[in-house]
């Protein structure tokens, strides 16, 4: 699904990663960790193709980035921003309808299938009842699932979501969390999410661990997972509690 | 309102306008005449003045007002700031430079329209280089660029104020200020119109993503930076159209746009047409009373243009959503 060689990452004169390879399988969700600034969000945009990388190539379902048009990507790869202008001109509905854009047909509308998956991820993530409402209306967590489910109309078979679970209550972020784990195990996606929340990355399948000084570290989660891994990564003492998918992490004050 | 029906509407007042331009004038015609000499021509008098003065007038306004209200959408998505207007990348001052410097030496209609043609694509060009240079296309440098290149043509616009002789600068003002009373064939200009409407319409469902930003009309399919140098070619062209016809009649591109989305029209499908429509209208209608409200002194459109519009915009602004 995503292969990618040799890539390096950098901000500014730092460089964040180096010579990174992976290879993310149909059916395997990832989680991205790291301090702030590691380069995650980076990591993201350059595999994205929103953002040159300094070195390395992306492979995506078999043919290199620079290979697809723009609306060709979007068919197959979606990517959950961290952060956007708030600002938009219409509706709720509006909004997760642009999602459907790199499948639009027709320069006149939207046909019934646009509609249709419009609809659909407006009742995946509880939005219908907003759907008339003006975006700009809407609170922080109502937005980011408006961005998730504009996410989900646009129904890649590649997602990279970047802090997917920021704003929202406890109820939704479950929610969110089932949404992902049954996109990527039930209809043989793939993803790669930039977390924070160690409960959501012990449910991912492997973790890529960014040290933000060119180091990284990937692999299954349940040998990455472990306190002195997430001790030398976030600098801080973790003691874990529980094992296996179930691990909690807590961090000793 | 119904969006079809707003279109509609405004497709109604666009025709309503244009006959008032037919009907008011310093010469006094009563409506059945109007009428028969739209349909029904006999050569005389009032023939020549509805088909050779009247009707060449109202339209080249209606075209006028349609490519700036365009230019003005356009540039307000590409620019993503709502004080964005066809004036703000400099392409009204260089054809203002053009054009006065042309009057300056006492040439016709013709050597200017050249001049400020020669003046517009310099700005342009000027514009694209320097903001497209450093690689990336970056729209604040674009604005930037625009707005410190439009200082600088203020400033030489002065210079050639101060410099002109009497005779001239009057001509000079109303080139300036934006007036009709010379406008050439409206022809081309209704071309630009037809095609820049067309073709963006088309694109609306791009404008509607690219309002998002960038970055995000990016990740959802948008190949961007085409999108741009289209849309600011565009903008340009139907600028210059505008500008050639008219001089810098000013507040349309701000305006229109602007009075629209605050009735609720925001979807790009409906809201190019609908400018289009209004601002051909607004302008229409605003030369219509600075050709008869002073009569028979012929007063600026842009003079107009601004005092109808500016009660319209607060009275918008002030409403409660």
């Amino acid at each position: 699904m995503l292969r990618v060689d040799q890539l390096a990452i950098t901000a500014g004169s730092r460089t964040l990663c180096r010579g990174l390879d992976l290879a993310v399988a149909p059916g395997e969700l990832w989680a991205v960790l790291g301090c702030n600034g590691s380069g995650k969000t980076t990591l993201l945009h350059a595999l994205a193709g929103l953002a040159p990388a300094a070195a390395g190539r992306v492979t995506v379902a078999g043919r290199p980035l620079a290979g697809y048009s723009r609306r060709e990507l979007g068919r197959t790869l979606g990517i959950l921003l961290q952060r956007e202008d708030q600002e938009f001109w219409g509706t709720l509905a509006d909004y997760v309808m642009l999602g459907r854009y790199p499948h639009a047909r027709s320069l006149f509308g939207w046909s019934a299938a646009d509609e249709e998956a419009m609809a659909r991820a407006l009742a995946a993530f509880d939005l219908e009842p907003l759907a008339a409402q003006p975006y700009g209306t809407l609170s922080g967590g109502e937005r980011q699932r408006a961005r998730l489910a504009q996410l989900w109309a646009q129904d890649p078979r590649l997602l990279l979501l970047d802090e997917p679970l920021q704003h929202l209550d406890l109820r939704h972020q479950l929610q969110t969390l089932e949404l992902v784990l049954k996109a990527v195990h039930s209809a043989n996606r793939a993803a790669l999410v930039v977390l924070h929340d160690l409960t959501f990355a012990g449910r991912c399948d492997r973790v890529l661990m960014l040290y933000g000084d060119g180091r990284f570290a990937a692999g299954a989660a349940a040998g990455l997972l472990q306190p002195e891994r997430l001790e030398g990564l976030y600098g801080c003492r973790v003691r874990a509690f529980g094992s296996g998918p179930d691990a909690h992490f807590i961090p000793v004050i | 309102m119904p969006r079809p029906r707003l279109l509609i509407t405004l497709a109604l007042i666009a025709l309503g306008s244009l006959f008032a331009a037919l009907f008011f004038g310093t010469f006094p015609i009563p409506v059945v005449q109007v009428f028969d000499g739209i349909f029904f021509p006999v050569p005389g008098t009032v023939d020549d003045i509805i088909w050779k003065l009247r009707l060449p007038r109202a339209l080249a306004a209606f075209a006028c007002g349609g490519l700036l209200a365009t230019s003005g959408v356009l540039l307000q998505v590409l620019l993503r700031n709502p004080l964005a207007d066809p004036y703000i990348l400099g392409i009204s001052g260089g054809a203002a430079l053009g054009a006065l410097t042309a009057l300056l030496f006492g040439a016709g209609i013709a050597a200017g329209n050249l001049a400020a043609l020669a003046g517009a694509l310099g700005a342009i060009a000027i514009v694209f280089a320097l903001s497209f240079r450093a690689g990336d296309w970056n729209m604040h440098r674009l604005l930037l660029t625009g707005v410190v290149l439009s200082a600088g043509f203020t400033a030489l616009i002065s210079l050639l104020l101060t410099l002109a002789p009497q005779a001239q600068l009057k001509g000079m003002l109303f080139w300036l200020m934006g007036d009709l009373s010379h406008a050439g064939a409206s022809g081309p200009a209704w071309l630009v119109l037809a095609a820049s409407l067309l073709t963006f319409t088309l694109l609306a469902g791009s404008l509607n993503a690219l309002a998002l930003g960038p970055l995000k009309a990016r990740a959802l399919g948008v190949a961007v930076s085409g999108l741009q140098a289209a849309i600011y070619f565009g903008a340009a062209v139907a600028t210059v159209a505008a500008v050639l016809l008219g001089g810098s009649i000013g507040f349309v591109g701000l305006l229109v746009p602007h009075a629209l989305r605050l009735v609720g029209v925001n979807d790009h499908r409906w809201l190019l047409p609908a400018s289009a429509l209004a601002g051909g209208s607004f302008v229409t209608l605003a030369d219509t009373f600075a050709r008869t409200a002073w009569a028979p002194q012929q007063l600026p459109v842009g003079v107009f243009t601004a005092l109808m519009g500016v009660p319209v915009l607060l009275f918008l602004l002030s409403r409660k959503p």
